[in-house]
């Protein structure tokens, strides 16, 4: 009787032990039913903006299937890149994306070293107002500033609206206080014995946040400017608010806006152009993952 | 004499005290200065803006004359802004709670298998997020396109269809809620990655042993560990999609007739294009209070999450 119970103690533990491997067995199955299911969904519109771009205004009104390309031809592509409107949309867009990174790269890291390091009067408020301003979307802020310069242009005479460069002014409202706030959480990550050393062998402030903090937070400057060349390069509202001849716009809208003309979609030169466009961030995303992920994660887990 | 060793004794030590405070003075100046041009843009181009759209909700259409609230006593009185306003609530939240969803499952299912593949397969998930949204909305509006729909034709194969994704309210709103949903979901899953990857192994180990099932191991050890995590995500991703703008505007345009317009798009079209600013500005500022809201909790979640660490 004893002996019974025992084994069949003995067979309920092994049975046990089965249904761990086999429930881990079945988890594994199922998790990569659903990873592909929706990498298929995940997937769809950049591959569909893919197959467009390669086929030819008849292919795309024909009633054939549209997933797969019959006659592919780089037509679009060669029409948009020899089109000199295109070609100043993206050169407006790579300026005004470099030039807000350099902006917000020059007022950030300063200022989250002074918030993270040397506290001041009213630092901490800061910091924390930072990061309250980051959390004020655009669609708050686009028709107040509207008026301001609208404002300006009337008094001084400087007209800021419907010219490319006032999306550099504009975008840093964006990118700065999310970038402040996560080199503030890299600095403050960065050990006090660092500084007390630096300031010992005697150096100054400055020369402590160029030679010491620059360096040991190089991922995260990596992190915040990948940020900011990202936000810059896709903002839709600011640019469709503020800018409107053709010459001043940058590539969202300029795709969206020039290449439909009324009702006539020109589908195969619009995926192209989108094409293009998604291209510089999903090349730096492509080279530079572990820090497009770390930038992302960083605002909520530091700081 | 008394008074002098005194005075002598004192003196080094106040001296002290001076280069002590000229010290922390010099340190907070340079603090402050280069905190300045980070002060002077906030206060710029969002404080005073901010504030700034308040006054000019109190103002006529012109612009000449303070008219108080009736700017918001003629949005009361229309049922396109109750519109506008249940319509806000119903995409902010269904899209919100779906990208939270997908995000929890997703996350998981990355964990679950080797390590060695996780990387492959983040990266493929998340590419959605780093398509610019105008450029993704674009090819959405493509795939749902009337009379060329990619979408339809593969339903007309099993004799559904055809669907007006955007031609019909109801469709055009699970349209836009879909595409948010789309672009929105990575940041959910990479923060749950990140998240899932410091729950101690140990106590999915204890659970297992204890016979815990795949579901069990998430609701009792998974989703407690994360419930910070989550109020916060889900907190900021109410903000931004309160506050979006780009998805309805490219997809719908607010229509079919403003049945699917949402404030951002709402102000946009009244402010911008009819050009009645302070009637946009008084539309916009009814992102206010769910910002506030959010805002508040976020903090506080974010600062227990730091005291905890």
């Amino acid at each position: 009787m004893a002996a019974t119970a025992e084994i069949s103690a003995g067979a309920g533990r092994v049975a046990r032990r089965g249904s761990i491997k086999g429930s881990r067995r079945k988890a594994l199955f199922w998790s990569y039913v659903f990873l592909v299911i929706f990498v298929i969904f995940f997937l769809t519109p950049p591959v569909y903006m893919f197959i467009t771009s390669l086929k030819s205004s008849g292919e795309i009104s024909a009633a054939v299937n549209p997933w797969w390309v019959f006659h592919p031809t780089l037509d679009n592509y060669t029409a948009l890149l020899g089109q000199r409107q295109f070609l100043i949309f993206f050169r407006n867009s790579a300026v005004v994306a470099l030039s807000v990174v350099a902006i917000t790269m020059l007022i950030s890291v300063p200022a989250a070293f002074a918030l993270a390091r040397m506290k001041f009067w009213g630092s901490a408020t800061l910091a924390t107002g930072v990061f309250l301003t980051y959390l004020i979307p655009e669609s708050l802020l686009f028709i107040p500033l509207f008026k301001i310069f609208a404002f300006i242009r009337d008094t001084t005479g400087i007209e800021l609206i419907n010219h490319w460069w006032v999306l550099v002014i504009l975008y840093p409202t964006l990118s700065v206080p999310f970038c402040t706030w996560i080199m503030i959480g890299y600095f403050a990550s960065i050990p006090k014995e660092l500084d007390e050393a630096a300031l010992i062998d005697g150096a100054g402030y400055i020369q402590m946040l160029t030679r010491i903090f620059i360096p040991v937070a190089l991922p995260g400057i990596i992190a915040a400017t990948i940020f900011a060349f990202t936000v810059s390069w896709a903002d839709f509202l600011y640019p469709l608010a503020f800018t409107t001849s053709a010459d001043q716009l940058v590539l969202p809208v300029g795709i969206i806006t020039t290449l439909i003309k009324g009702d006539v979609y020109n589908w195969g030169q619009i995926m192209t152009g989108s094409l293009l466009c998604a291209a510089p961030p999903l090349i730096i995303y492509a080279f530079l993952m572990d820090y497009y992920v770390a930038g992302l994660t960083a605002g909520a887990t530091k700081g | 004499m008394a008074d002098a060793a005194v005075r002598g004794i004192r003196a080094p030590a106040m001296g002290r005290q001076m280069t002590v405070r000229k010290f922390a003075r010099r340190k907070s100046t340079i603090a402050f200065l280069m905190a300045l041009p980070l002060i002077l843009l906030i206060l710029a181009l969002v404080i005073y803006p901010a504030i700034y759209s308040m006054y000019l909700a109190t103002l006529n259409k012109s612009m000449q004359h303070f008219v108080g609230l009736s700017n918001f006593t003629f949005l009361f009185k229309r049922t396109t802004f109750w519109m506008v306003v249940k319509q806000s609530v119903i995409f902010a939240c269904t899209a919100v709670f779906f990208k939270m969803l997908i995000g929890i499952f997703l996350a998981n299912f990355v964990h679950t298998i080797p390590a060695k593949g996780q990387r492959k397969w983040r990266g493929m998930l998340m590419v959605s997020w780093v398509i610019p949204t105008a450029m993704s909305a674009i090819t959405w509006f493509w795939l749902f396109d009337p009379s060329y729909s990619a979408f339809n034709w593969l339903l007309a194969k099993i004799n559904v269809g055809p669907i007006p994704w955007l031609g019909e309210p109801h469709w055009a709103r699970f349209a836009v809620i879909l595409v948010n949903v789309w672009a929105g979901t990575p940041f959910f899953m990479i923060m749950y990655l990140a998240a899932l990857k410091s729950v101690p192994e140990q106590l999915y180990e204890a659970a297992s042993i204890d016979g815990a099932s795949w579901w069990q191991r998430l609701w009792y050890v998974t989703l407690p560990m994360m419930r910070n995590i989550i109020s916060i995500t889900v907190l900021f991703s109410l903000i931004v999609t309160f506050a979006n703008f780009d998805i309805v505007r490219i997809l719908t345009n607010g229509g079919p007739v403003d049945q699917t317009q949402i404030f951002a798009t709402w102000a946009f079209q009244l402010g911008i294009q009819g050009n009645d600013i302070p009637l946009g500005a008084s539309v916009s500022l009814f992102m206010f209070p769910i910002l506030g809201i959010s805002a508040f909790f976020i903090l506080r979640g974010v600062r227990k999450r730091s005291n905890e660490t």
